[in-house]
């Protein structure tokens, strides 16, 4: 039997659908009105699974007094309530998709000292949800 | 391969506290889950079993018997108990959401004859659970 603790945060952004690798035309059949130059915004609810030995002198994997804050100095802090493509200096090369940003979080949260980071799993809407997990680094919507 | 899940809820109440860390310690790792009064939660339980359908009957297991073995292992032994004090399996085991989960694995894995028990998902909080799986891949490899 293995265990793994799954927490979950929230954060609220917004993004713009848009490569420069594509015309105005492209840009416009491709991303529909994910492209509107304004941005939108998502309340984003992720999903951080870690994966490890249970301690028997604290009965935890990894303590979520250590978890919370390494979450919200990574992510939390420089997300939310941001305008990702402009705010987040990976987002100025790469187009901010969901997929993108999981990565990106994921890329940000597997240096936690205390346990393994399994996988994440991040909700842009009620609707869509992407995950990515250590073993494959693939991602799915 | 076939999953099915089954959930149920219990009320229990418990705290965090190791009788070999000093009560400066226990207040450092723990933080407020240390308060020797207790403090309860609404968990949420949901158990999966993986199979194939029989031919027959076109179930994996019978839900009613899943209910059952929920209602006499886990509902009985933890809905409106003190996990600390009332739970003989959590004994000398801080009760975590990763140690509760354990113990209800334990409890039901020898008790699903037919299918097999393939993840005990538990609920702490919205925000919080833990899962247990088997050791072994799954027969589709879907999970490891």
């Amino acid at each position: 039997m293995r265990v793994s603790l799954t927490r979950r945060y929230r954060f609220a952004a917004s993004h713009r659908l848009y490569t420069t690798k594509l015309s105005e035309a492209e840009n416009k059949r491709v991303y529909g009105k994910c492209s509107n130059p304004y941005g939108h915004g998502h309340n984003y609810v992720l999903q951080v699974t870690i994966s490890g030995p249970v301690d028997s002198a604290t009965g935890m994997i990894a303590n979520l007094g250590e978890l919370d804050p390494f979450v919200q100095r990574e992510v939390i802090e420089p997300f939310d309530q941001k305008f990702l493509n402009e705010e987040v200096g990976e987002f100025r090369e790469q187009v901010a998709t969901t997929e993108n940003l999981a990565r990106e979080i994921f890329r940000r949260l597997k240096s936690f000292p205390s346990a393994r980071l399994e996988r994440i799993r991040i909700e842009e809407t009620s609707k869509n949800s992407f995950e990515i997990a250590d073993e494959a680094e693939e991602v799915r919507a | 391969m076939i999953r099915i899940t089954r959930k149920v809820e219990f009320s229990a109440s418990h705290f965090y506290h190791n009788p070999s860390f000093s009560a400066e310690e226990n207040r450092r790792v723990f933080g407020k889950c240390n308060n020797p009064h207790g403090h309860g939660h609404n968990y949420v339980l949901e158990v999966t079993i993986a199979g194939e359908p029989d031919p027959t009957t076109g179930m994996v297991l019978d839900l009613k018997e899943l209910k059952d073995i929920l209602q006499r292992e886990v509902m009985e032994r933890m809905d409106h108990r003190h996990l600390n004090y009332e739970v003989p399996e959590l004994a000398g085991q801080i009760p975590t959401c990763e140690n509760v989960a354990a113990v209800i694995w334990k409890l039901l894995e020898p008790k699903i004859k037919t299918g097999k028990l393939d993840r005990v998902r538990l609920y702490e909080s919205p925000d919080l659970f833990a899962d247990c799986t088997a050791d072994a891949p799954c027969e589709d490899g879907a999970r490891a």
